[in-house]
């Protein structure tokens, strides 16, 4: 090899060029990100581009008409259901997002304050619900919310109902129970994470200086956790809204949620234009959501101040 | 004719601390041994020792973040036993300063005055004069985060006296500055002291510090205090080799005792001769054997024909520069270790060969006997 290099001195450049070339950085992070980044420009861009341009379009029987329209758009907008189905979605996952917040806040709280030397084996029981389907979990609870579920005979063995209710199950709360459940493990890690990183000597500067536990938590501990928070809400808001198994299970028709019927818009319906019409306006609505809930809870925090 | 200076006045004989028989002990480990102290009222007061000693814990348990497992803990006549540290007149300047970074300089130092409710204009003012007092005016608005470790510091400072505490504890405060700002923070820091006239107790491991800022020192070695005397007592007088070793440098010099009687020793020594010294308060005879002590400042090089009242001879084995000083390392015949000396360089002691022949001068009263 040496001797090659010493015989053509052309060729010894080119390589150390080609080198210099593969070591300089952005070349090597995009030869790090290729395999990523293909993968989600075939089955991430793509699928969405292909969605965007069906919303334009119009369904005829069997066929699509290519030709530019926003009349999908008027119906996913004006169609009172559609509206319906669309605020619905936002409002369960809101609530979703703040009941899992506010639950998991408390038990992230305890496993970095308190967790002493167990933290990792704390953080890995929480896990532990997730080894199982996410299905058998849905189905768990409608052993637990339905006519004869759990909930009811308790109620009734302690006396303090008659007969079955029947408003546990099969409507929007269901569905906000059943999702509060499932997200739990997304909302503790990302506020854990931001709970590990709040400095311990300023929880006892702020008591040095007077602060009782529950105000020092409040004025250092929670807004200094407050990423941690913001990301954990959209964490689970985003992906509750486009929800649709869990709705499907034990929401009834009191749960239907807008990816219900983009999904039956896209299937029994067989309408894709508008089925991807609805889609795109859930992305863009739920993009708005994202961007305001970061944009009021900075706000907060600085009122907070 | 000068003012006296103010710390005279502010410094009463009034207790403003008083730590009796505390113990800390985890486990089968005290971090603590039985410590007692008093510390005056409007007093600079160190707590000196290597990391270990037991001075943070001890510091910590007069702010209230730990408690004593034995013994009390009283400020201001008051027993602080059962109250949490938001309720203590004590306020603590952290050794990381701690300054609340989703906060600014001004919001940091009004923190504590939130819970006070003043009026608006009267918390202002007060947050300015803090400011002032550490010399932060204008950098009010700035984010902790803009700021530079020592005005991170005066920060702290800020914050912490705007409260007005009976107590400031500082725990390593200057520890994170480098030297020169270090030094400069030093002087600022006792100059603070006098003008506002609250008691500081201050956790360093660093001696010079301790030495250049505190009217008391306590010395701690393991979880106990070796020592409690002035700065210049304890450079002077350390009452054993550990507190002597720890101050600074010291040539040890085994000796015998000839007599001992109420104030003072009489010992025989091999380089020095018969010497006569005052018996430290606390000396206990261990048999005939004693240990005296002198710093390497206190022995004198004689130029020339020179003659002192008192001198040892020996021979220069070694010479190390520092720039404004010498250290020469002296063999004399008869003492089994050789000799430390510094020499201050305007004489030229920087020039002196290895292997020269020279006469050291002493006064007898710098050779202090202390225990092993």
């Amino acid at each position: 090899m040496t001797a090659a290099a010493e015989g053509s001195p052309a060729f010894g450049m080119t390589r150390a060029r080609r080198n210099a070339l593969l070591q300089s950085e952005p070349v090597q992070g995009f030869a790090l990100i290729s395999p990523t980044f293909l993968y989600a420009l075939i089955l991430l861009v793509l699928p969405i581009l292909v969605v965007i341009a069906h919303s334009f379009w119009t369904q005829n029987y069997l066929t699509i008409d290519r030709t530019f329209t926003l009349e999908n758009y008027r119906v996913a907008l004006t169609e009172p259901i559609y509206r319906d189905l669309l605020w619905r979605s936002l409002y369960i996952s809101l609530m979703v997002s703040f009941f899992t917040v506010v639950l998991a806040y408390p038990i992230a709280y305890f496993i970095s304050f308190h967790g002493g030397r167990h933290k990792s084996l704390w953080l890995f029981l929480i896990t532990i619900p997730f080894w199982t389907s996410y299905l058998l979990r849905v189905m768990s609870w409608k052993v637990i919310l339905g006519y004869n579920g759990v909930l009811n005979s308790g109620l009734m063995g302690l006396g303090v109902i008659d007969e079955p209710s029947t408003a546990l199950l099969y409507n929007s709360s269901a569905v906000i129970i059943t999702l509060t459940h499932a997200w739990a493990a997304f909302a503790i890690l990302p506020i854990f994470v931001s709970l590990e990183k709040v400095d311990r000597t300023l929880v006892e500067a702020a008591t040095d200086l007077g602060d009782g536990p529950i105000r020092s938590f409040l004025r250092v501990t929670l807004p200094l956790s407050a990423p941690g928070v913001i990301s954990a809400a959209l964490i689970v808001m985003i992906p509750t809204v486009g929800d649709y198994v869990t709705p499907k299970l034990v929401g009834g028709k009191d749960g239907v949620m807008i990816a219900n019927a983009i999904q039956a818009q896209f299937g029994k319906a067989s309408n894709w234009p508008l089925g991807a019409a609805l889609s795109v306006t859930t992305m863009l609505i739920v993009t708005l959501i994202a961007g305001a809930t970061v944009l009021i809870l900075r706000a907060a925090q600085r009122l907070a101040r | 004719m000068p003012e006296r200076p103010r710390t005279e006045r502010l410094q009463t004989e009034r207790p403003m601390i008083e730590i009796k028989s505390v113990t800390r002990s985890y486990g089968a480990f005290k971090a603590l041994d039985d410590a007692s102290l008093t510390i005056k009222e409007g007093e600079f007061f160190s707590l000196l020792g290597p990391s270990g000693c037991g001075k943070t814990t001890l510091l910590r348990m007069i702010a209230g973040f730990d408690n004593p497992t034995s013994g009390s803990i009283s400020v201001d006549g008051q027993s602080m036993e059962g109250i949490p540290a938001n309720r203590r007149p004590t306020n603590m300047v952290f050794q990381s300063y701690a300054i609340f970074p989703h906060l600014n300089v001004e919001q940091n130092v009004a923190y504590g005055l939130k819970r006070l409710k003043l009026e608006r204009a009267e918390e202002k003012r007060r947050v300015e004069e803090a400011l002032a007092q550490v010399s932060l005016t204008g950098l009010g608005k700035r984010l902790a985060t803009e700021l530079s470790g020592g005005q991170r510091q005066r920060v702290a400072l800020a914050r912490a006296l705007v409260m007005r505490p009976k107590v400031l504890l500082l725990d390593e405060p200057l520890s994170a500055l480098d030297k020169k700002l270090r030094e400069q923070m030093q002087v600022e820091l006792r100059r603070l002291q006098q003008a506002v006239g609250i008691t500081f107790v201050l956790v360093t491991h660093d001696q010079y510090e301790a030495l250049a800022m505190s009217d008391r020192i306590a010395v701690m070695f393991g979880g106990r205090i070796a020592q409690i005397a002035s700065p210049k007592e304890i450079y002077q007088r350390p009452v054993n080799r550990q507190v002597a070793d720890f101050l600074g440098g010291m040539n040890f010099v085994k000796a015998e005792i000839v007599e001992e009687n109420g104030a003072s020793l009489v010992v025989d020594t091999l380089g020095f001769g018969r010497i006569k010294t005052d018996k430290p308060k606390a000396f206990i005879r261990n048999g005939g054997a004693a240990t005296l002590g002198i710093r390497p400042e206190r022995l004198r090089v004689l130029w020339d024909n020179a003659t002192a009242k008192f001198e040892v001879a020996g021979k220069v084995v070694e010479r190390h520069y520092f720039g404004e000083i010498t250290h020469l390392i002296v063999e004399i015949p008869g003492l089994e270790k050789p000799l430390s000396v510094t020499e201050t360089n305007d004489f030229g002691a920087d020039d002196i060969p290895v292997g020269t022949s020279i006469r050291l001068a002493y006064d007898p009263e710098a050779l202090v006997a202390m225990a092993d």
